[in-house]
This record gives structure tokens, sequence and C-alpha cells, in this order.
């Protein structure tokens, strides 16, 4: 395959970063913008090309017979520390791979050019574009990486292109911790992963995907550890766990969501980008990328499903009771990754051909499209009314009709209401999580209902309930075309995105599969849990009126406690502060005070005193001298002749 | 009478005991210099004995006391230049008080 194009992919979006961080303050805010929105415009074009290429184009690099290959365009060598452990850089293509190209560059490019409205006449328009090119970089750095090590690099390149942006306001005291708490405990998640790739590849001597995940090869590694085991889990397993850790920190997984919604600090089209569509799903195609890996032992599977199912109702509840609309978004975000996981998770190839694994990939596509939809609208309805809290917003349907229609079209599409795109991959994946057991299905089939519920609890408090007094000073309107634009595009590619037959092009295996609708068992009763959800919502909030507060005082514990999160950034703070801080740092730096520091410094206070002491002796008197010397020659002369008489 | 080695040895001791002792104790820099000549002078004389007594044939003794002299004539005037010169800045000669170039 020629090398020109996805060379160019990588190459456009570093250099704009580059010309843009470095010459970005001579630019004017216009050209900054145009510069920005045109570089990823062409970016989008290539990944389009390139993706086309590889699912139609029919070439026999790509497709043997029906099923698609993993080909690698370029793999050099990159960093080499010594003569086996070798880094390489390369670009892996594959069906995921082609996928998430168009998902990246398509939504990376609408938030290009929806911030060049909103973003307008923010002091650091470049360097906000700059850092959205770098971000954009080492995504697609991340998704085409032949090898865990480059994506490792890459993976902390987004980590701080993450960082960079949800503190893009630095002069905002919680925005600037926000970034930090994103990237410690991102970065506490990635140890684990290093361990991770460091036990896989001490006993796997490669890095290459496809080595590590080629037949035959982790069943050597099983064989050359002779079955040792650590705490119940082979070395396999364990690997596999502190890898899926890395993914845990990046998909906001429990318990390390924690950054997750406060990284909302963060501009709302950066909170479309990278916090909704594309670099939280890292954790997804982490896993997804080494699933031939996880499937050769089922115990780090069924540690992703548990945490995934935990942490889907987790966040779906949370999200009910939050006030702040970019944090219910932010919340069902963590709960939607949370069902690609689970899916991820229940998929084997005895079950429907692996149709988890696709189901999860389909989910992906389609939530980074109408969840940025959903956040880009969220970005809209701030731009109106200046306030992240719907209590300031309601009965907007009026006055913003744009984002009214594309936001109900998000909402419908991520409740799951047929033909909205949600709809099928939710599908898919409640089908393959029946079909893995009976108790995972109903599970997360309640968690779908809470998502309708959640979502329309939002929708109508922000469309309808009741009309904010305020509007009458301030009439809130529709976002200018850079911003409607993009929402109008997403809502569109929400409505159709479901009927792509996305079986044909990404199965685990490369073998097309053919989607079939499984009406009775699963959609029918999804459909009618979502539908009596969405009427629930309609009843509660869709005039102003006491039942939301009646229900929150049936458990007003459990309201209170969903509310606050379920205390986990209390409980947080309480290990760091009380615990670590207090208790085993503070002991630390006393030793360190008094017992290391204490040591040196008796050594400089004697060597200092006795200086002081004898510092009389160099007087520089001459005479003095004469004398001291005089009597040492005394006494030496004494001494001699007493011992030769 | 025959006079030995060592009674002239003897007093050449005490001349340089004397040296010593002014050169410990004097604060007067012209004092300090004559007791300094005092030492040299001693030891020349050490020469002159040594020379006399222990090798009667030859006159190397003699003639480097010769160009002892000679030189500690020069260092003298060298030394009392400095000394008058230190008087003229300062206007004292006592060796405690010259400080000035301590440290």
């Amino acid at each position: 395959m020629d090398l020109t194009l996805p060379i160019l992919i990588l190459a456009i979006p570093i250099t704009m970063f580059l010309i843009l961080g470095l010459f970005g303050m001579k630019m004017s805010h216009k050209l900054a913008g145009i510069l920005g929105i045109l570089g990823m415009g062409t970016t989008m074009v290539l990944a389009y090309t390139v993706a086309f290429d590889y699912f139609f184009s029919g070439n026999s690099l790509f497709i043997s017979g029906s099923e698609r290959l993993q080909h690698t365009v370029f793999d050099v060598t990159w960093l080499q520390f010594s003569p086996r452990l070798v880094v390489n850089f390369g670009f892996l293509l594959d069906p995921i791979c082609a996928m998430m190209l168009v998902v990246i560059t398509t939504i990376s490019f609408f938030v290009h050019l929806y911030s060049w409205g909103y973003m307008e006449g923010e002091k650091g328009f470049q360097r906000f574009y700059a850092f959205l090119s770098l971000f954009s970089f080492s995504m697609l750095g991340l998704v085409v990486a032949t090898n865990i090590f480059q994506m490792y690099i890459f993976w902390e390149l987004v980590g701080v292109s993450s960082y960079l942006l949800i503190g893009f306001y630095y002069k905002t005291p919680s925005a600037v911790s926000a970034s930090k708490k994103a990237f410690i405990v991102t970065r506490f998640a990635d140890l684990g992963m290093l361990i991770g790739i460091l036990v896989l590849s001490f006993y796997m001597p490669t890095f290459n995907f496809i080595e590590l995940t080629a037949p035959g090869q982790p069943q050597a590694v099983l064989a050359s550890t002779g079955g040792a085991t650590f705490l119940g889990g082979s070395v396999l397993t364990w690997a596999l766990v502190l890898i899926f850790t890395g993914g845990m920190g990046k998909s906001a997984m429990l318990p390390l969501h924690i950054w997750l919604p406060d990284a909302m600090e963060g501009p709302t089209p950066v909170s479309a980008l990278i916090h909704a569509a594309t670099m939280v799903v890292a954790g997804v195609y982490l896993v997804a990328r080494m699933f031939p890996l996880y499937l050769m032992e089922y115990q780090a599977l069924d540690f992703i499903t548990f945490i995934g199912a935990i942490t889907a109702l987790y966040a779906a509840v949370v999200a009910c009771t939050q006030v702040d609309i970019k944090r219910v978004l932010a919340f069902s975000t963590i709960s939607q990754i949370a069902f690609m996981m689970v899916s991820l998770g229940v998929a084997r190839p005895e079950i429907h051909e692996g149709l988890g694994y696709m189901a999860s990939m389909f989910h992906l596509f389609t939530h980074a499209m109408f969840k940025a939809l959903l956040f880009l609208g969220a970005g809209a309805l701030i731009h109106a009314v200046h306030s992240n809290d719907y209590t300031a917003m309601g009965g907007l349907r009026k006055y913003m009709p744009i984002t009214h229609w594309t936001f109900l079209i998000g909402c419908l599409a991520i409740a799951g209401i047929y033909p909205f795109s949600g709809f099928f991959s939710k599908d898919e994946m409640l089908s393959a999580m029946y079909g893995y057991s009976t108790f995972w299905g109903v599970w997360m089939t309640f968690v779908a209902g809470l998502t309708a519920f959640y979502m329309f609890r939002l929708y109508y408090l922000i469309f309808w309930w009741d009309e904010n007094p305020h509007y009458k000073h301030h009439r809130p309107h529709d976002a200018p075309w850079q911003m409607s634009l993009p929402l109008i595009i997403l809502a569109a590619v929400s409505c159709v995105a479901g009927f792509i037959p996305f079986g044909e092009l990404i199965t685990w295996n490369g073998e097309p599969y053919h989607i079939h609708i499984e009406w009775v068992k699963v959609a029918i009763p999804s459909l009618c849990t979502a539908v009596v959800a969405i009427l629930l919502a309609t009843v509660m909030y869709r005039k102003k009126n006491s039942l939301p507060d009646k229900a929150a005082a049936i458990w007003p514990g459990l309201w209170r406690a969903a509310h606050h999160r379920f205390y986990w950034d209390e409980i947080y703070m309480f290990i760091t502060h009380k615990i670590i801080f207090n208790v085993i740092c503070s002991s630390i730096a006393w030793f360190d005070r008094h017992i290391i520091d204490g040591t040196m410094d008796a050594f400089a206070k004697v060597t200092q005193k006795t200086s002081y002491t004898i510092r009389g002796m160099q007087s520089g008197s001459i005479q003095t001298y004469v004398w001291w010397y005089l009597m040492g020659a005394v006494a030496l002369a004494a001494i001699t002749c007493w011992a030769i008489l | 009478m025959n006079l030995t080695m060592l009674m002239y040895l003897i007093p050449s001791l005490i001349m340089f005991a004397c040296g010593v002792y002014g050169f410990i104790t004097r604060k007067n820099l012209i004092a300090i210099l004559i007791s300094l000549e005092l030492m040299l002078n001693s030891v020349d004389l050490n020469f002159v004995i040594f020379n006399r007594f222990l090798f009667p044939g030859q006159l190397e003794g003699m003639f480097f006391t010769l160009f002892a002299i000679g030189i500690a004539a020069a260092e003298t005037a060298l030394a009392i230049a400095i000394v008058i010169n230190i008087y003229r800045s300062i206007k004292k000669i006592d060796v405690s008080e010259i400080t000035k170039m301590k440290f």
C-alpha cells in the first residue's frame, strides 16, 4: 500500500500543532482557526480514503476470501534500547483501526469547526487549536500503533493533551485542580498498564500486536511459566488485568472514574472530543486490540465484565441526580463506556460468533457520534445561557430550535429508540449479554432504561419544565453556523448510522457476521424499558411540578448519596489526606527531617564548632607561629634526647 | 689558655637564643629586625667556627659567611625600606597594630 496517505494522516496534525504552537501568537484568531480546520479537514479526507480503501477496495492485502486481514503499512525501528528491546514505530491497518480513524478525524474536524464559534474571542484561541491538533495526532498515533509500547507512548501523549486542554482556563483554580486530578489519576492507572506490558513482554519477547495475538503464542507463554500462579491468577491473567488497569484509568471505570466528571471544567468542545468520543474509549480500544490474548483466559474478561457492569449501574444512578448538565453527560459517558466494556467482557467465540466484540465496537462508533452531538449541544446551551446548571435553563425549545431538535435526536439515540443509531448498537450488545448470562442481560437492560430516564430528565429540564424568568433580560438564541452545522450533521449521522452493516466490516476474527435483530428476546423488552423510562421522565419533568421532590423523598439517603456521587471523591480525599498524607507521609517526613537530615546536620555542626574553636590559632602573627615552632622544636629535641639517652 | 671549639660555640648559641627571644617578644619592627640580624650573625659565626676547627685546610665556610654577610646587608636594606614605608603610611611600627592586610 502507498505510504503517503498513512504518513500524512499522522504528519498533518503534528505539523499543525508545531505551526500553531510556535507561530500562533503572531497569527490572527481567524487565520489560526482556518489553518486548524483546514488541517483537520484534510486529515479527515485522507483518513476516509484510507478506511474506504481498506474496507471496500478488495485489495488482497486487506482481505483474503471473506476474512479481513491485519496489514502493517510500515514498521520502522524507533528506539533501540538493547539488541533485544526494540520499540518500533509503525502503522497497523485493521478493521478497528480504520473505524477509529474515521471516528477520530470526523469528531475532531467537527470540534475544530465548532470551536471556531464557541471559542471566538477567547484569549489563547491559537493555543487551543494547537492543543487540539496535538491531541488529534496523539490519538491517531494511538490507534495505528503496531506495538504495545508505541501505543503506551501515544497513550501518555493523549493524557498530556487532555491535561493541557482541561486546564485550558489556567486562571480558574477549579480547572487547574481538575487537570491535575485527571493527570494524576490516569497516570496512576498507567503505572499498572506499564507493569502489565513489562510482564507480558518479559514472557513474550515482542511488543508487536500481530505477533502477540498470533495463534499459539499465548499457550507458549503459559507453558513457559510452568503454570505458575499468583493469588490464583496465571501470569497471563495478571498481565492482562494490569494492562486493563490502564484502560480503567483512561476509560473512567470504577474506582478510577473520579477524574472524568471534574474534567468537564475544560471548554465544552474539548469535553466532546476527548472526554466523550475519543480518548475515553481508548481503554475499550486497548482491550479490543489485545482481544485474542484476553480470549485465552476468561478470568481477565470476567473481571472486565464485573467492573464494567458495576460502573454502568453506578454512573447511570448518579447521572439521574446531577445538576450540572455537563456532569450528567459525563456520567452518561462513563456508563456507556462501561456498556462497551461489559460487551467486550462477555464476548466469546462460541456465543453468537463473538458478537460482543462487534457490538462493542459498533457502540463505540455510534456513541462517539451521538455523545459528541450531545456535548456540542450542551456547549451551545452553555454558550447561550452562560451557565452549566439546568436550573438556569428550562423552556429553551422555543428559543433554540436547532439545538432542541438535534439534542432530542441525541437523546433518542442514546436511549436506544428505533431507528436511531443507539438502538442498533445497544441491541447487539444486550443480545451478546443475554447470550452470556441472563443476569447480566437483565442488569444491563435496567441500566439502559436508566440511561433513557436520565437523558430525558435532562432533556425536559433544559427544554421544557418552566421558563426561566431571566430570559426576559437576555434572550437566548441558537448558536452561529460554525456551531450549528456540526450539530445538524452529527444528528443526521446519529439517525442513519445504525443501518451501517457493521458486522460485515468489524468482527473479532475478521470473518463477517450478519447482524440480525432479535426482536422478541432482546429488542422489544429493551425498547419497552426505554419507552417506559421516557414516559416516566415525561410525567416527572415535562412541566414544573413537585413529583421529582416527592420521588427524591422516597429514599432520601439514596438520593443524597447519588447526588454526592456516592462519596467517591470524599473517600479518595480521606484516603489520600487522612491516611496517606497524615499517617504515612508525615512519618516518612519526620524520619527524613530528623534522622537523615539530622545526621547530616550533626556532621556540619560538629565541623563548624571545631573550626570556630581552633580558628584563633591562625592569627596571622608571625611571632606566635615562631613561638609555637620553637616550642615544637624544643619538645622534639627533648624527646629525641630522652630516646637516645 | 687554649681555646676549644665549644668556647666559641657557646657564645654563638647565646647570641642565637637572644635573637629568638627578641624576635618573639619585641613589638617594635626595628627591634625584630635587629633580633633577626643577631640570629643570622650567630649562624655565620657557626660557619666560621666549624670551618676553622673541623676543616682547617679549606675556606668554603669563610667565603660562605662573607656571601651571607653581603646578602644580609641587602636584605636589611630591603627590610628597613619596608619598615619606613609602613611608618609613612600608618605612622606606626608596632607589629601588633599592622593588621591591615590580614584576611
